[in-house]
C-alpha cells in the first residue's frame, strides 16, 4: 500500500499551448455549449433545437437589413469595448464607460438641438467634437483624482454613470417633445442636421467603418507605440514604471482621456448615427457589456471584433426566437449565459491541463 | 423637355397604380399584420394592446400565421428597425403601441408609402404630412369620468357611515408624468367624483415613470399618509392597489381589474378596449379605404369601459348610476369637460387656445372643452380648482 494516497485527478499548469490547440479547445467549448443549449431547449420548451438555432440565425442575419443592423450594433458595442481597453491594460478599473458614452451622446445631442440652424458643416464638425470632449471630461475626472489623491477609480467611475444619467434627465426636461412626455424623440427629423449621412445608400455603413478604423488605430497604438508600451508597463507594476522613469500619474491621466474620448465617439455615433435622440437608456447597458467584450478578447482589439459580433448576434437571434416561438426573452438570455459559461470556462483548460492518476505510477 | 414628360408620365403611372392598389384592398385571408409592443404579455399595457389585436383577429377571421408581433421593442432606433423589418416581411398594416415609438415609426412610414402605419397615443399624424401614418387613442377620459362617479359614490357612503366627514373627502391620485394625457385623465376622474360628491378634493403625486410597482406603491402610501381616503392612478402597475389593500383604502385602478390584488378595496378600473380601433383599421385596409389621420372614440364605439364593479366594496346603487352616466355620455347629453362644472383660478373657462402643441386652436365652444377632437391624443392640460398637483 502506498504511503501517500493520490487523488484521481490532478490539475497542472501548462507551460505553454500551441495556438492551434487553444483554438481547438475554444471550438470544442462552443460546440459543447450548443449541445447543452439544445438539451435545455428540449427540456424546457419541447421545441426542435435545430429550428431554434435556425431562428437565431434568421433573426441576426436572415435578411440583408438584419445583417447590417447586427453589424452596426456590434460596431457600437465594439467601440465602447475599445474605449475601456487602454484603461484596463493599465489596470485602471474603468467601469464608467456607460456614463462616458452617455455624456458624449448628450453633448452631441445638445449640438444638434441648439445649432440646428447653423451651417451644415459646422454641425457635422461640432457634434463629434462635443461628443469626444464630453466623454473625455467624464474619463478625466476620476483619472485626475486618482493621479492626485489616489482615489478609488472603481467607485468613482461607477458613480459617474449615475451622474451622467441624471444630467441627461435634466436635459430632457428642456428638450422633451411634446412637453411633459419625458421623450425627446428623433432630433432634427425633418432637416437631418448632424445625422451621419448614408454611404452608397446604406445608412448602416459609416458607423461601422468609423469603428473599424478606430480598432486598427487602437491596435497599433497599444502594440507599436511608446505610449502603448508605457500603459502596459504601468499595468504590470507602477513601481517598475517609476523605476524606468515613466511618470505614472501622467500616463493615467492621458490614458483615461483617451478612454473617455473613445467612449465619447461611441456616444456621438449612438446619437448622430443610430438613435438620433437622447434618453437615459440610450446606451442601454452597453457600457457594461463592453467590459465583458474587452476581457473575453483579452484586451486584444482584433479579437474584440469577433466577441462583440458574437454577443450582438446572440442578442438579435434571441429577439427573433422570442417572437417566433413565443418564448420569453429570458429564454434567450439563458442560452447566451450557457454559451458564455462555456467560452469563459474553456480558458481554464487552455491554462491548465487535467491529469488522471494511473495505476502504479504517479502523475506525470 | 422630353425627359420631363417621360418623368411625369412615369410619375402619373406610379401614382395611379398606387391609388389603384390601395382601392383594391387585401382579402382577410391574405392580409399580414405587424404589431410592435414595448413589453410582453406579463405586463398590463402590452397585454391590453395585444387583447385588442386578438379581438380584431377573431372578428375578422384572421389566423395566427398572418400576425407578426415584435415584443420588447424599446423606444429607440430599434422601433425603426422593427417597423422596417415588419414592412420587409410583407405586412400590409403595422401597429406600434408605445408613445415613444412614434418618431421612429414615422421615419419608417416615410420609406414605405404603400404600407399603413398606425401609432397608439401619438401626436404627429395630423402634422407629420404622411397619408400612411395614423394616430389612435381611446376617449379614456370618458371611462375615467365614470370610474370617478364610482369613487364619488364610495366617498358619499363613507361620509354617511361617519368614516370621514365632507371636509376630509380627499382623493389621492398616483400620476406618471405631468403630461397632458395624465392631466386630462385625472381631471376627468375628479370631475366624475365631484359630480356625485361635491365636497371632494384631490391631491396628485407623480412617480415620473410609466410603470414602476415600487414607486407607485410608495406614492400611494405617501398620499394615504397625508390624509387621502381614496386612491386612483394613471400608471401601469398594481403598486397602488397593493398599498391600498394593506392600508384598507378604496382604490380605482387603470387598465386591468385590481380585484385580484386588492379584493377588499378595489372598486373598478378605467380601461381602454384597443380592439375597436385595431378591428376598424384592419377592416379599412381590407376594404381598400383610407384610414383617418386621427381616431379617438369612447363608450359609443365600445372603445372604453370600466372593469367589473367589485360588488362587495362599491356603494349601493353604483351599477344603476354607472349605466345612467354611460348612457348620457353616449347620447351626447353629458360632456366630461363641461365648463359649468369646474373653475380655473376661480373663474369659468370660456376660451382656451394654448393647448401644448396645438396652440391657436380654440378648444372651448358650446360650453364644453372639446377633448380629443382636434387630435386623438388628449390635450386638456389646465390645472382646475380643487386639484392640487404636488410636483417635487
Amino acid at each position: 500500500m502506498s504511503a501517500v494516497k493520490e487523488p484521481l485527478l490532478h490539475i497542472l499548469k501548462r507551460d505553454g499551448i500551441h495556438p492551434a490547440r487553444a483554438l481547438m479547445i475554444r471550438l470544442a467549448a462552443v460546440l459543447a455549449s450548443l449541445v447543452v443549449c439544445a438539451v435545455v431547449i428540449v427540456l424546457i420548451t419541447g421545441l426542435n433545437p435545430l429550428e431554434v438555432y435556425a431562428g437565431i440565425w434568421d433573426g441576426a442575419v436572415g435578411t440583408n437589413r438584419r445583417m447590417w443592423v447586427t453589424f452596426r450594433d456590434a460596431a457600437i458595442l465594439l467601440c465602447i469595448g475599445l474605449a475601456v481597453t487602454p484603461a484596463f491594460r493599465m489596470r485602471f478599473w474603468n467601469i464608467g464607460a456607460e456614463g462616458q458614452t452617455l455624456a458624449g451622446a448628450m453633448a452631441a445631442a445638445a449640438v444638434m438641438i441648439y445649432l440646428r440652424d447653423a451651417p451644415a458643416w459646422a454641425v457635422y464638425a461640432l457634434c463629434p467634437l462635443a461628443g469626444v470632449a464630453a466623454g473625455m471630461l467624464w474619463g478625466l475626472l476620476p483619472a485626475v483624482c486618482k493621479a492626485r489623491w489616489n482615489t478609488n477609480e472603481t467607485l468613482f467611475t461607477l458613480m459617474l454613470n449615475y451622474v451622467a444619467t441624471q444630467v441627461v434627465s435634466f436635459g430632457i426636461v428642456y428638450w422633451e417633445n411634446p412637453k411633459g412626455s419625458n421623450h425627446v424623440g428623433l432630433i432634427n427629423s425633418s432637416g437631418r442636421q448632424g445625422w451621419l449621412p448614408d454611404l452608397a445608400g446604406n445608412g448602416y455603413l459609416l458607423p461601422i467603418l468609423i469603428v473599424l478604423t478606430l480598432t486598427a488605430l487602437l491596435y497599433i497604438y497599444m502594440n507599436f507605440t511608446k505610449q502603448g508600451y508605457e500603459i502596459a508597463v504601468v499595468g504590470e507594476s507602477e513601481n517598475t514604471a517609476r523605476y524606468a522613469g515613466i511618470r505614472v500619474s501622467r500616463v493615467i491621466v492621458r490614458t483615461m482621456a483617451l478612454s473617455g474620448a473613445m467612449a465619447g465617439v461611441a456616444g456621438y455615433l449612438l446619437t448622430c448615427g443610430v438613435g438620433h435622440t437622447i434618453s437615459t437608456s440610450l446606451v442601454g447597458g452597453r457600457g457594461f457589456t463592453a467590459i465583458v467584450v474587452a476581457w473575453l478578447a483579452k484586451l486584444n482589439p482584433l479579437a474584440m471584433t469577433l466577441v462583440a459580433f458574437l454577443l450582438v448576434f446572440m442578442q438579435k437571434g434571441a429577439n427573433q426566437i422570442a417572437t417566433q416561438f413565443g418564448l420569453n426573452e429570458n429564454a434567450s438570455e439563458i442560452l447566451t449565459g450557457i454559451i458564455l459559461f462555456f467560452v469563459l470556462g474553456c480558458e481554464f483548460f487552455i491554462r491548465y491541463r487535467v491529469a488522471v492518476r494511473r495505476r502504479g505510477e504517479g502523475v506525470k | 423637355m422630353k425627359k420631363l414628360i417621360c418623368l411625369l408620365a412615369a410619375l402619373v403611372l406610379v401614382l395611379t397604380s398606387a391609388a389603384f392598389a390601395a382601392a383594391e384592398g387585401v382579402s382577410a385571408q391574405d392580409i399580414k399584420i405587424g404589431y410592435i409592443c414595448i413589453g410582453d404579455l406579463n405586463e398590463g399595457y402590452t397585454a391590453a394592446h395585444y387583447n385588442g389585436l386578438a379581438q380584431a383577429m377573431e372578428t375578422l377571421g384572421i389566423s395566427e400565421d398572418q400576425i407578426l408581433v415584435k415584443w420588447h421593442v424599446p423606444e429607440t432606433e430599434e422601433a425603426y428597425e422593427a417597423a422596417v423589418d415588419l414592412a420587409e416581411q410583407g405586412c400590409d398594416i403595422i401597429f406600434a403601441t408605445s408613445f415613444g415609438h412614434e418618431s421612429y415609426v414615422l421615419l419608417a412610414a416615410g420609406e414605405y408609402p404603400d404600407i399603413e402605419f398606425c401609432h397608439a397615443t401619438g401626436t404627429m399624424a395630423s402634422t407629420g404630412g404622411l397619408d400612411n401614418f395614423h394616430n389612435y387613442f381611446t376617449s379614456v377620459y370618458e371611462s375615467r369620468y365614470v370610474s370617478g362617479v364610482v369613487a364619488g359614490m364610495k366617498l358619499n357612503q363613507m361620509i354617511e357611515d361617519g368614516v370621514i366627514t365632507e371636509d376630509t373627502a380627499k382623493i389621492g391620485y398616483v400620476g406618471a408624468f405631468p403630461f397632458a394625457e395624465v392631466i386630462s385623465g385625472y381631471t376627468a376622474f375628479y370631475l366624475g367624483a365631484r359630480s356625485v360628491c361635491p365636497s371632494a378634493t384631490m391631491d396628485v403625486l407623480y412617480t415620473n415613470s410609466w410603470s414602476s410597482v415600487d414607486l407607485e406603491k410608495e406614492a400611494a402610501e405617501s398620499l394615504i399618509a397625508s390624509g387621502c381616503v381614496l386612491i386612483s392612478q394613471h400608471a401601469d402597475t398594481t403598486g397602488a392597489s397593493i398599498a391600498c389593500e394593506a392600508a384598507n383604502v378604496p382604490i380605482v385602478g387603470y387598465n386591468i381589474s385590481m380585484i385580484p390584488t386588492a379584493p377588499n378595496n378595489a372598486l373598478t378600473s378605467a380601461a381602454s378596449n384597443w380592439g375597436a380601433y385595431v378591428t376598424y383599421a384592419i377592416q379599412c385596409v381590407i376594404n381598400g379605404e383610407s384610414i383617418p389621420a386621427d381616431w379617438c372614440k369612447g363608450f359609443s364605439e365600445g372603445a372604453v369601459y370600466i372593469t367589473e364593479l367589485n360588488e362587495s366594496v362599491v356603494a349601493p346603487g353604483t351599477a344603476e348610476k354607472v349605466a345612467e352616466v354611460e348612457a348620457a355620455l353616449m347620447d351626447g347629453t353629458l360632456h366630461v369637460f363641461d365648463c359649468s362644472t369646474f373653475t380655473v383660478n376661480g373663474e369659468t373657462l370660456t376660451t382656451y387656445t394654448t393647448a401644448s402643441g396645438l396652440e391657436g386652436n380654440e378648444m372651448v365652444s358650446d360650453g364644453y372643452f372639446h377633448e380629443s377632437e382636434v387630435r386623438s391624443a388628449p390635450y386638456f392640460d389646465i390645472p382646475i380648482d380643487g386639484i392640487t398637483a404636488i410636483t417635487e
